[in-house]
């Protein structure tokens, strides 16, 4: 199942005397698949909490689609939920399933084509009519035909042994139904050795106001596992051992949730009152929703008309001396550009969510993708230039929403934070920090309480020689009123001011405002272990996970290569340009057509070699360790035999 | 998997930084200043509207109404969106900002929900508020937001030199529209109704009396208060309002709205409102209805309809107007209930954020 050969344990005696073997493997890829309505992301989520409280290492992939129910049984309705599991650090959700769970025939049509020969594939044999096969083009049931024999099939009637167990529990059959994700969870609980408290916990908490639904859940939740353990079908089980991780406390955390407990971070460590003006959209809502949770740290969280409404709101509230924050997903940023201009105008800090997708226009809403690193740079009227930040997994979200806000207050800026759908939905295991030890920001906040002009006047633009930042003289403040605005404004005074050398000049200074910014987020963080690569990959963003795969491989090999991946799309660190100019060869990997390689050719006059894809989901690691090895093998022209795109990570 | 970057730093955030700001000013200038002359409210500013324009009466009227208030100037928040009447913030020593063109009300908004100790105000134009902006002020309106929003209607764009608005009469010939235009105008008074405005009034540039009489009833409503005030616009649309402001003819089309008053106007109190057949309002001849027929103005019905009819009696005929607040009903405020739940939620839970960073479900590893 693994790279790894698997070690086989001792039998272990079941009831009925059934002799069970268990079999230690390094990690698994198991993807669960069914209809929207089979609560795949449900059962996904619980398995994945059953791990990360095991102590594995993990990464996720949710893949669902747009449409909250696509007609049942139908391909575009199939929802899935990639987990990797592993006894060691991983990187990604995994290239392709060990297992599959199919629970209809769209499901296995939808994704059979990802199942390496020989993989596992488990499935609801009671949804495999006439009907169900018929409305995906199957002219045969594939169960029968043979077509499976290149897998480990096993075909289990899920449905009807849901149904059975829940027999008594006075739910009508259609109601029954619905728990046999929950079956499939424990049966999958049973063979991974999961734990299962959580879930049950879990399932009690979720009902507590329909106590009879819960009981069928765990009733349901524990039938699959004791099938498990006395069926004959399944004759192995699997354990894989805790990762060893660094001492602490751990949570399984996804992009989304990291990023939205990074906003209230931030809050809490600049002092400031958190406004977030939101309209909802996919990927970005559930920061919305959860920062509503959070009313008691003097949270504010408004549901605007629309996506201006959301910015707009967000800056009236930074005026007022409150953190100003805005999220959405790349057409909201396209509808939100002239209020990020009046943000660069007024040097107001504001945050501002990209959890990008899919695009041009409506594009993939619920897909990945990182296409809107140039909308983020530059799409704007004007020059109007502001800092551009990234988060690399799930985890780090945490982080980079904090950072985002160090700049945004610190320099008086808008600040956009660019996440995708990959990082807002996989989760991965998370080293819960101690708030005392999260950076400081009540230094960024000073807001200005005293006239700061030679004749006692407040002027709102003289700025601070270092930083460039302008005072942030909030209403309420006696003796400070002043009128900020969209019109260019005069250097020091702030009036309005059409002068064409003071155009120029303030023009300049917001670019260098923003260049500065680059003093204080330390050099570039390069990974080169031996300090002699001669080729270099570099990139952004959620592909920090697949790349880092794909250059341990290369690694493994016996290769070199460097990698650089940077949180600051803007400004670059200040000795970037230097750092890739050491390189024979750079490869930058992008979910765009090349959009930093575009920046960093034209800015640093560096022979960039892109390597893209656009399929709304994550690089697949073995994809881009043959990349970097046929760049690196073409540069050095040495032969080598490993193969760098098998293996695990 | 991801890694914390620890700064070590144990120093506690301050209180509110808020808080601390506005008390250090006034630790350095002394308690806030309430007691003001209307020349406290002018800036050094030159004010650049065109000679003879509108806005320079309603400039005037608010900068010597304002002090009556009692509102120190920092405690003021003057937003705009584009247009010639949004230049109004730079003329007034308050805070404010001249925003982007239709998104006052929105930046009004935030500002308004997170600093509930401010008197914020918007000034916007026609073609601000109900062309680009329109989806922001219905439903800043509908939230019952506290704020004040003084809608300057001069039925034409002004700064673009001279387009139709979404106020101009059907017909109306501009450089846009050479043969006329061709779209139905808004009533703004009727949109906001609609939009379950809380507060709408209507007054004359002119109308010094008037005007601060509807102001000030709208700066004291709790809530989102809208006021059309229509505004000459002598370059483009010169003389709209002259029926209205004409000593002979304003008697006759005025309808003053006095709460608690019958609703008779015209010379010698010729014309008055009764109720039509269908719930709606009409005009008719005071000399030709029973007394206790003629309709009582009351602001403060929470049904909506009979203010509403008021704003259509107009379509009686065009000319008919009227002029002072329509609707002035309490409802609880948007940011009020706002802070409201932030309340509720800090006593019920409490804001430790290691407990939120945790979650529900971890687990340790040891050394």
């Amino acid at each position: 199942m693994t790279a790894t050969d698997p070690a086989v344990s001792a039998g272990s005696s079941a009831p009925g005397g059934l002799v069970k073997s268990v079999v230690e493997l390094d990690r698994v890829v198991i993807r669960l698949a069914g209809d929207s309505g089979d609560g795949m992301q449900l059962t996904g989520n619980r398995f994945t909490s059953e791990t990360a409280s095991f102590g594995n290492d993990l990464s996720t992939l949710p893949n669902f689609p747009a449409e909250i129910r696509a007609p049942t049984g139908t391909l575009p309705g199939v929802s899935s939920f990639q987990l990797h599991f592993a006894d060691h650090d991983i990187m990604t959700p995994g290239d392709a399933p060990d297992v599959l769970v199919a629970m209809n025939p769209a499901a296995l049509k939808a994704n059979l084509a990802d199942l390496p020969g020989g993989g596992l594939l488990i499935l609801d044999a009671d949804e495999f009519t006439a009907r169900n096969l018929a409305k995906v083009g199957y002219a045969t049931n594939p169960i029968e035909d043979g077509s499976l024999e290149g897998w480990q099939t096993v075909s289990v009637p899920l449905t009807s042994m849901t149904l059975e167990a829940l027999a008594d529990s006075g739910l009508g059959k259609k109601e029954a139904e619905r728990s046999k994700n929950m079956f499939t969870l424990g049966l999958l609980s049973w063979m991974y050795h999961r734990p299962t408290e959580g879930t049950v916990r879990f399932l009690e908490r979720q009902f507590r106001r329909k106590p009879d639904i819960a009981a069928a859940n765990i009733a349901a939740f524990r039938a699959g596992y004791n099938y498990g353990e006395t069926t004959e079908a399944f004759a192995v089980s699997y354990e894989i051992k805790p990762a060893p991780m660094a001492p602490g406390k751990y949570r399984n955390i996804s992009g989304n949730q990291a990023l939205s407990l990074g906003l209230v971070a931030a809050g809490q460590r600049s002092g400031l009152p958190i406004f977030l003006g939101a309209y909802p959209i996919t990927p970005a809502s559930d920061i919305l929703h959860e920062l509503s949770k959070h009313k008691s740290f003097g949270i504010r969280t408004f549901q605007a008309e629309d996506e201006i409404a959301g910015i707009a709101s967000a800056i009236g509230a930074s005026f007022g001396g409150a953190l100003g924050i805005t999220t959405t997903s790349g057409p909201g940023i396209s509808l939100k550009s002239e209020a990020l201009a009046l943000a660069i105008m007024t040097e107001l800090p504001l945050v501002v969510i990209d959890v990008q997708r899919g695009g041009p226009s409506t594009g993939l809403p619920t897909k990945t993708e990182q296409s809107d690193l140039l909308q983020a740079m530059f799409g704007r009227n004007g020059e109007a230039p502001l800092p551009v930040v990234a988060p690399r997994s799930p985890g780090d979200c945490f982080d980079a929403a904090i950072e985002a806000t160090r700049i945004a207050l610190t320099y008086r800026t808008p600040v956009i934070l660019l996440s995708d759908g990959y990082l807002a939905n996989g989760s991965e295991p998370w080293a819960v920090p101690n708030s005392a030890d999260l950076p400081d920001l009540t230094g960024a906040v000073d807001f200005a309480t005293e006239p700061n002009g030679e004749d006692g006047e407040f002027l709102p633009y003289l700025r601070d020689p270092e930083t460039l930042a302008r005072p942030w003289a909030i209403p309420g403040t006696a003796g400070m009123q002043h009128r900020i605005g969209g019109l260019e404004k005069a250097d020091k005074t702030g009036n309005i001011s059409y002068d064409p050398e003071n155009h120029d000049f303030m023009t300049r200074t917001r670019q260098a405002k923003i260049d500065g910014i680059a003093a204080s987020i330390g050099p570039t963080d390069v990974d080169d272990p031996d300090g002699d690569a001669t080729v270099a990959v570099i990139g952004w963003g959620s592909t920090y996970g697949p790349i880092g795969a794909g250059v341990r491989r290369v690694r493994r090999s016996g290769r070199k290569v460097a990698q650089i991946h940077l949180r600051h799309l803007n400004p670059f660190p200040a000795d970037l340009g230097e750092v890739l100019g050491r390189y024979e060869r750079v490869v930058c990997p992008e979910m765009n057509l090349g959009q930093l390689a575009l920046l960093l050719r034209a800015k640093y006059l560096v022979d960039v070699q892109s390597h893209t894809q656009v399929r709304g989901l994550p690089f697949r690691a073995a994809e881009l360790a043959a990349v970097i090895q046929d760049v690196i093998d073409s540069t050095s022209g040495a032969e080598l035999a490993a193969d760098p795109t098998g293996g695990g990570e | 998997m991801s890694t914390t970057e620890h700064v070590h730093d144990l120093g506690m955030p301050a209180a509110n930084p808020i808080d601390a700001a506005i008390a250090a000013s006034v630790a350095t200038q002394g308690d806030k200043q309430t007691e003001l002359k209307a020349k406290d409210f002018k800036t050094d500013q030159e004010v650049r509207w065109c000679p003879g324009c509108g806005d320079y009466v309603i400039l005037n009227a608010v900068q010597s109404f304002l002090p009556s208030l009692g509102i120190a100037r920092e405690d003021m928040v003057i937003v705009s969106g584009i247009g010639c009447s949004s230049r109004f913030p730079y003329y007034m020593n308050t805070y404010g900002m001249h925003s982007i063109h239709g998104r006052a009300p929105a930046i009004a908004t935030g500002l308004a929900v997170s600093r509930p100790d401010l008197s914020v105000w918007v000034v916007t134009g026609d073609g601000d508020s109900l062309s680009i902006g329109g989806n922001h002020l219905i439903h800043a309106l509908r939230r019952n937001v506290n704020i004040t929003i003084l809608l300057f209607n001069n039925r034409i764009y002004g700064l673009t030199k001279g387009q139709y608005s979404p106020t101009s009469e059907v017909g109306k010939v501009t450089k846009s529209t050479p043969m006329g235009s061709l779209d139905h105008p808004f009533n703004p008074v009727s949109l906001a109704i609609g939009a379950e405005a809380t507060f709408v009034g209507r007054a004359m540039d002119s109308d010094r009396k008037g005007l601060t009489d509807v102001l000030r009833q709208a700066a004291e409503h709790e809530g989102t208060a809208l006021v059309e005030i229509y505004q000459n616009c002598n370059i483009f649309n010169d003389g709209a309002f002259d029926l209205l402001k004409d000593p002979t003819t304003g008697t006759q089309w005025s309808i003053p709205l006095v709460h608690g008053e019958p609703l008779v106007f015209g010379p010698d109190g010729a014309a008055c409102v009764v109720r039509d057949d269908f719930g709606g309002l009409r005009i008719a001849e005071t000399n030709q209805v029973d007394a206790a027929d003629i309709v009582v103005h009351d602001a403060h019905r929470q049904d909506s309809s009979y203010a509403y009819a008021l704003s259509r009696l107009s379509s009686q005929d065009l000319r008919y107007t009227p002029m002072g607040v329509f609707r002035s009903v309490q409802k609880p405020t948007y940011d009020r209930m706002m802070s409201e739940q932030l309340d509720v939620a800090a006593a019920e839970g409490s804001a430790d954020l290691d407990s939120i960073l945790a979650g529900n479900d971890t687990w340790t590893v040891s050394a």
